[in-house]
């Protein structure tokens, strides 16, 4: 039964960098901004995170260092988008592409060196309980954040004052702007918090998941957490199980190549990517569910007038 | 307090100062065609204070990285062979862009085209004559303008958005190719290392100037698809079409073109150029199926539309510089060790600037200052 354990434990360590990056993304897209940046905030967090764990000796310091790193790219998007109003499906790109030149630059010296692991939470007596104590009790710190995450964002978003004008200016920040809300100064914050997530996911990556720093170590994951938003139709609880059942496809293909089965590795490789696109086509085949959750000024610019 | 305002304090007086955008009422044409310019002296400014940071010579690496490619004949070629790939997606993509079609899965169409397009010569290496590079040429668009379909098929049966679609499929590509050069199509007495038999002679693209360097056929195609695109999109009903269709989905259902239809037309046009450049790299550049074909040719191709402002005479010129930033990358490595990952640095810095420039072609950036006190009385 211990390996049921190990399995599910490895899922969601797989599953996680996917939620924190989705999280952050379902939020900027609910206040109308589509940062298509994700996958380059991502490898910058990771690699700002290796970096800042390998000189300071602390993989806390690397969290902190992939979060700020994350937060301070979007911020380069929120200008251009924002302040701009430049296109922000061409500017989501340029986001990417710049993010991973930059991060192949900043990690050069840091190619094949072994890298700090954030040690997983240890607390005896309860992490050892079989079956169950382990993935209660015993797993690393941006796990359990994560979680908080997802159901401090459903607060959030469905609970409070801020939340629901935040969803407003997504769904009409023509209006929520003559209400006299301050629509870019919300959709700034929204922007950074993405980034921030996505700055974490990436961390994720470089201290616990593989701790080291390989260019390009994202792999699409980001490209993969746009995808679970939409899946997850922009509430965080069905994106939770949509990481967890991509999650779940990751670590089966790497079960399955481990054990051979005389399946080609790069077809089984290929199986995340493919079925995101079965996922989506799932879920947006009901063209009258996806207008009703997409938030509807979602991807326009938006320049107030005085 | 918004963003863009600034308080400011003067001879005891207190107001604000805010930086805002005022839409023209027509759009500039000045800075419709200075921006791309403007971005690239922004460029250059940022990766003279990115080569300072890192401890290089601004100056002389700049130099490395524009002019010294230059300055060879051998390396004119080797710049024309990188822009060939280039400015032939790119060209298809702004047909795309144009229309509101976001295919960023280009990298994916240039493979499938380079397989396409190598089957006949790998498979049937005997197979050689006059027809041989028009097949594979021919081969290579249907096997780009086919991948370029599935992203097309999904958004107008299913509804299903294109770019993370056409955006998968680019790793799916790569590792189906990965899986060919490894297995179904790899050399039998290559050693074990990956990578298909060499091409026939007759199976390559010949060279323009075999005497001075290497720049094969591809670049005339690059140019007519180019040209051809160009008077497309400006003179026939089927450019008003992607125009119209691009600026106002609404007015061009009015005027009864098919939305669906525009899709397919968008996907097929720039997967089939996509895939005509991928078997130009592998017949003319590289000469054998290898386990990558791409560094990335189908992304940098996304800066290269934008910097040419979706046309595909700008992308011409657009696309000689983006190969100038490959080359570069590779001189200031050799003459002053400069990382060769500062060209894609480059390329993501350019594309910025290039779109927060295009914003001054719709808006103008108007200074409003005023004291607080006063804006009070008045209201």
């Amino acid at each position: 039964m211990d390996i049921a354990q190990n399995v599910i434990l490895t899922i969601m360590t797989a599953a996680t960098p996917l939620l924190i990056a989705a999280i952050g993304e379902l939020v900027v897209e609910r206040s109308g901004v589509l940062n298509l940046g994700v996958e380059g905030m991502m490898v910058i967090g990771a690699v700002c995170g290796f970096a800042a764990a390998m000189i300071t000796g602390s993989p806390w310091m690397g969290v902190v260092g992939g979060i700020v790193a994350g937060a301070l790219l979007s911020l380069l998007f929120g200008f251009l988008t924002l302040s701009l109003a430049t296109n922000q499906v061409a500017t989501g790109l340029s986001l990417t592409l710049l993010g991973i030149g930059v991060s192949g630059l900043i990690g050069e010296s840091f190619v094949g060196k072994a890298g700090i692991r954030l040690p997983s939470l240890n607390i005896p007596g309860l992490t050892e309980i079989p079956l169950v104590g382990k993935l209660l009790f015993g797993q690393d710190p941006i796990f359990y954040l994560s979680i908080l995450l997802t159901a401090g964002t459903t607060w959030f978003l469905f609970r409070t004052r801020a939340g629901l004008t935040l969803r407003s200016i997504g769904d009409n920040h023509k209006s929520a702007h003559a209400l006299g809300i301050p629509v870019i100064g919300y959709r700034y914050l929204a922007v950074m918090f993405g980034g921030g997530c996505a700055g974490l996911a990436g961390a994720h990556l470089s201290l616990v998941y593989t701790p080291q720093w390989v260019e390009n170590m994202t792999a699409g994951r980001g490209w993969i957490a746009l995808a679970l938003v939409v899946f997850g139709s922009w509430r965080p609880w069905r994106v939770l199980a949509g990481a967890y059942l991509f999650g779940a496809v990751t670590i089966g293909q790497l079960h399955a190549q481990a054990l051979g089965f005389g399946i080609p590795s790069q077809l089984l490789s290929s199986l995340p990517y493919l079925a995101t696109i079965v996922v989506l086509v799932l879920i947006s085949r009901d063209r009258r569910l996806t207008i009703i959750n997409t938030p509807a000024s979602l991807g326009q610019p938006f320049v107030p007038d005085r | 307090m918004r963003p863009g305002t600034w308080k400011f304090r003067r001879e005891g007086e207190e107001g604000v100062i805010r930086i805002e955008l005022v839409k023209r009422p027509q759009h500039s044409a000045f800075f419709s065609a200075m921006s791309p310019f403007i971005a690239f002296g922004l460029t250059l400014v940022f990766g003279a204070i990115l080569f300072a940071a890192i401890g290089k010579p601004p100056l002389a690496a700049l130099y490395s990285y524009f002019i010294e490619p230059l300055s060879e004949m051998w390396s004119v070629h080797e710049l024309i062979i990188k822009a060939t790939p280039l400015i032939m997606i790119a060209v298809g993509l702004s047909v795309c862009y144009r229309s509101n079609n976001w295919n960023i899965g280009a990298e994916g169409q240039f493979i499938f085209g380079g397989i396409a397009g190598s089957l006949i010569p790998i498979l049937v290496p005997g197979f050689q004559n006059a027809a041989t590079l028009p097949l594979m040429m021919i081969m290579g668009m249907i096997g780009g303008a086919a991948y370029g379909a599935i992203p097309a098929l999904l958004k107008t049966r299913f509804n299903t958005n294109e770019i993370l679609t056409s955006l998968m499929l680019v790793y799916v590509a790569q590792l189906f190719l990965d899986w060919l050069a490894r297995g179904a199509l790899r050399d039998p007495n290559g050693a074990g290392f990956p990578g298909s038999i060499r091409l026939s002679s007759a199976a390559q693209l010949p060279e323009i100037a075999p005497s001075q360097g290497g720049a094969h056929l591809g670049i005339v195609f690059a140019v007519i698809a180019a040209v051809v695109v160009w008077f497309m999109l400006r003179s026939t009903l089927k450019g008003f079409e992607v125009r119209l269709i691009g600026s106002s989905p609404r007015a061009g259902r009015f005027a009864g073109f098919s939305a669906p239809g525009m899709v397919f037309f968008a996907f097929l046009v720039s997967g089939a150029l996509a895939g005509l450049a991928g078997i130009s790299e592998v017949s003319g550049a590289i000469g054998q199926l290898r386990e990558t074909i791409s560094p990335g040719y189908g992304f940098t191709a996304i800066i290269v539309a934008f910097l040419g402002r979706l046309n595909p005479l700008g992308i011409i010129a657009a696309g000689l510089v983006l190969a100038l930033t490959y080359l570069g990358g590779e001189a200031a490595q050799i003459s002053l060790g400069v990382s060769d990952k500062v060209a894609r640095v480059f390329q993501g810095m350019l594309l910025f600037f290039v779109l927060g420039c295009d914003t001054l072609i719709h808006y103008r950036i108007r200074v409003a200052g005023r004291a607080i006190a006063s804006a009070m009385e008045k209201s």
